[in-house]
């Protein structure tokens, strides 16, 4: 049988784990991945905890294809109560450790608790043992996994482990894997800081039976051709994710000097070609793609830092790294108006080693740089530390000082915005470009209301990865919308194919929401899915690769309603923390000055462009109304009812 | 004509183990990369990943190791096999083996190595790089008999520039 895998439940107070199976009902429901994790920290975390105590839980979930035959079945969600924002924290990484999680007979790892001193977890074969993490405590992201891998003697355990930002409780430090796979949003890495969690290890040699083979090797197959044939993959495969850069930017679609622009200028030195370059140069060979486990696309580029005089006064000249992805462009180039190819190879290496979010980090760094340019900072509370914009030694500088916590500043700002604006005061707070208590990506949505209306929407707050409908900037023609949208649920309303437009837009939101939440479930990653092009799988491909391998009949629209009723699920557990939808600090409303400050740069299109309130509102009740929300985006009584969510309070745990 | 033989590039490994999956779907029925007959080694910190698979040997150690004269050789296919019936699983072969192709398979008490799939190895299917490629061994020995002639062809220009300007 392909579901066997189980969830443990370790408590760190007291040392007990439990094992439990995974009922096929509840299977059937929430299918794996993120919809279960969910399903699991509403339960098992407590109502109004304090996110950094042992009544929060942090969960660890391997997607129910993890380590199947899916191309880049690879993906863990770790979700937890988010320290930085008190709603839902929740965050995906891919490289190799969800399959490793279900080889050693494992789905789910659910962590409660605080443990008395620092310890990790190994996962091996079936067990679940807590150990002493003396040795890893203290250590970078990559050296606690070397040095877990030699206590353990066994160069292929795979890791899910937080850095030293995460130690020093900032409150958006990462779990990572690898050398730089992130669960980049959440803050679940600083929850394990806060239960003297160091890495949960895995190593499993169990089999994962394959309902079809034959079937699914040769679905497969096609399923890669399909995923591999789309030319935005292919130039994925050579240029990671900074290949939109280009594009987005000279479009005018980026974030720049925090809010206040919407290009980079003399941006040349980061241009994705010229990252190849150097990524090929420095590796000595002209392949240079990495990859997470069973993917073709192979979207991170290898590296070596350069010899730059920067590099070298931080001791970083031939560091190894992977990436930099397109959001490391933003966070240590555009926002804080930097152009150095050096600054963003060092920013990117230095998240990855400290373990914490890119986008959380740049975005604070670049706001903080605002402050300074508005004099609401002053160098005395920067401590000589010259925040301008476009100072490439000044962004590098605020990295060390926000993962230590080692000047007045960089401690604050480890607090993340919100906390920090209470500290700094002023005018602080109007400038900071949030939603849900959440820094945004450095992208610019003011031209594009239904990429707006995602970012106010999304679960974990601001965000890019929960529902963003990107096809739209593709202008595809209406019919072919028509067919995607319409599918696995009948649709028959407006429908448009401009990307400045306001109409359509709700339900767009809405379908890719329950796109993302389907492939989070299954545990595939996002860049093989509509996320990218009109051509890639969908629905009714899923269904298909489920029965192939796991032997699970359901239909596209029962792969639909697993992803609404995860998608009710987190939306219940926000209002649990409470969520309001017009509150500035944990509402479903985008930072003010998406109403009143025009875009200046760019395309025609986007000059002058700003999101319109009323349109706005309009898009959002109309999502709701969707979802089967009530006009204060609460699910009515019918609507949990419809998807068996009525009794999730008072119904006895059933896993 | 000769027998095609698995032919592996490192450089092009993107590490990440499909053929590990696809191999231990295909021989096991299930996902389970322990039981492949491919294993990708992995050099993470310098980005250096190395996939390992048998090298069909035409002087094959296993076969001249084993005592019970299980494995032999198809001069015709390029192939060496395992008689299951006659393993003894003594593991002589696993400790001999110069490149670890042998595996042992603890449950069956056997020990177990890559088949070639019958003539079309999944891991070649399945390899988007063509890291793993199968092919006729006197074309790949002539085609890279071009590429370092013209590496070598670069680097004397290479050298003489430098020299041209020291």
């Amino acid at each position: 049988m392909s579901l066997d895998r189980k969830v443990a439940i370790v408590d760190l107070t007291t040392g007990k784990i439990d094992i439990k199976a995974i009922p096929l009902a509840v299977r059937k429901q929430f299918l794996g991945g993120r919809g279960l994790a969910a399903y699991l920290l509403y339960n098992y975390s407590k109502p109004g905890c304090d996110p950094l105590g042992p009544d929060n839980a942090v969960i660890f979930s391997a997607g129910i294809l993890g380590g199947m035959l899916a191309s880049a079945s690879a993906r863990t969600d770790v979700m937890t109560k988010n320290p930085l924002t008190g709603l839902l924290g929740s965050g995906n990484f891919g490289g190799f450790f969800a399959p490793e999680l279900r080889y050693a007979g494992f789905d789910h790892i659910v962590v409660i608790g605080k443990a008395a001193k620092p310890v990790y977890i190994f996962v091996h074969d079936g067990e679940v043992e807590i150990k002493d993490a003396k040795n890893l405590w203290g250590k970078t992201v990559t050296e606690a996994q070397w040095a877990v891998r030699e206590e353990l003697g066994d160069p292929d355990v795979k890791c899910a482990v937080c850095g030293p930002a995460a130690e020093k409780l900032v409150r958006y430090a990462n779990v990572m894997t690898g050398i730089k796979n992130a669960n980049g949003r959440g803050g679940g890495g600083c929850t394990m800081g806060s239960k003297n969690l160091k890495m949960v290890a895995a190593r499993g040699t169990m089999d994962i039976k394959i309902a079809h083979p034959h079937e699914a090797l040769e679905f497969d197959k096609r399923f890669i051709e399909q995923i591999t044939s789309a030319k935005v993959n292919q130039t994925m495969g050579v240029l990671g994710t900074p290949f939109i850069w280009g594009a987005t930017n000279s479009w005018g679609g980026i974030r720049t000097n925090n809010f206040q622009f919407n290009q980079l200028l003399n941006a040349d030195p980061i241009e994705p070609e010229e990252i190849d370059e150097w990524s090929k140069e420095s590796m000595g060979s002209e392949y240079n793609m990495s990859a997470c486990f069973g993917c073709q696309v192979h979207c991170r580029a290898k590296y070596k830092i350069p010899d730059t005089p920067l590099a070298r006064k931080y001791g970083l000249v031939g560091k190894y790294d992977e990436g930099p992805e397109y959001t490391s462009q933003g966070a240590f180039n555009g926002e804080p108006g930097c152009t150095g190819l050096d600054t963003l190879l060092m920013g990117n290496h230095l998240v990855d080693q400290y373990g914490v979010d890119n986008l959380e980090i740049g975005s604070t760094i670049s706001w903080a740089m605002e402050l300074y340019e508005k004099g609401i900072l002053t160098t005395k509370e920067t401590d000589g530390l010259d925040l301008r914009f476009g100072n490439d030694d000044a962004v590098i500088a605020m990295i060390h000082h926000i993962c230590k916590r080692d000047t007045w500043l960089g401690d604050v700002l480890a607090e993340g915005g919100i906390r920090a604006s209470e500290k700094i005061g002023k005018d602080s707070f109007k400038l900071l470009i949030h939603m849900k208590g959440m820094q945004n990506l450095h992208s610019d949505e003011r031209a594009t209301p239904a990429l707006a209306l995602n970012l106010a929407l999304a679960s974990r707050g601001s965000d890019h990865l929960r529902s963003r409908p990107a096809i739209d900037l593709y202008h595809l023609p209406v019919d072919v919308m028509r067919r995607i949208y319409s599918s696995p649920v009948a649709y028959d309303g407006p429908l448009s194919s401009d990307h400045t437009e306001y109409i359509g837009k709700p339900w767009q939101v809405a379908w890719h929401e329950n796109c993302y939440m389907a492939v989070d479930c299954l545990g595939i990653c996002k860049y093989h899915t509509t996320f990218l092009g009109a051509t890639l799988p969908n629905f009714e491909d899923w269904a298909k690769v489920l029965y192939y391998n796991v032997g699970l009949e359901m239909t596209p629209k029962d792969i639909w309603d697993v992803a609404e009723r995860s998608n009710m699920v987190e939306r219940l557990f926000n209002i649990r923390e409470g969520m309001k939808k017009d509150d500035p600090f944990k509402g479903e409303i985008l930072a003010e000055r998406y109403f009143t400050e025009p875009c200046k740069r760019g395309a025609p299109d986007v000059i002058g462009k700003k999101i319109d309130k009323p349109k706005f509102l309009e898009m959002r009740a109309l999502f709701y109304k969707y979802k089967g929300l009530d006009e204060n985006g609460v699910p009515t009584p019918e609507s949990l009812k419809k998807y068996g969510l009525e009794n999730l309070d008072k119904e006895p745990l059933r896993i | 004509m000769e027998a095609k033989v698995l032919m592996i590039n490192h450089e092009k490994c993107t590490g990440c183990r499909r053929c590990e999956l696809v191999c231990s779907v295909f021989h096991e029925n299930v996902a389970n990369p322990s039981k492949a007959r491919i294993k990708v080694e992995k050099w993470e910190w310098e980005g250096l990943y190395i996939p390992m698979s048998c090298k069909q040997c035409v002087d094959a150690p296993c076969m001249n190791v084993c005592p019970v004269k299980a494995i032999t050789r198809d001069d015709a296919q390029g192939l060496v096999s395992v008689d299951n019936d006659m393993c003894i699983g003594c593991r002589s072969c696993v400790a001999v083996c110069p490149f670890g192709a042998m595996n042992f398979n603890p449950m069956m008490k056997k020990v177990f190595k890559c088949d070639l799939c019958d003539g079309d190895p999944q891991c070649v299917r399945f390899c988007d790089m063509k890291a793993v490629d199968f092919v006729d061994v006197r074309k790949e020995s002539l085609s890279k008999k071009r590429d370092a002639a013209f590496k070598i062809s670069e680097a004397k220009k290479l050298g003489a520039t430098i020299q041209y300007e020291g």
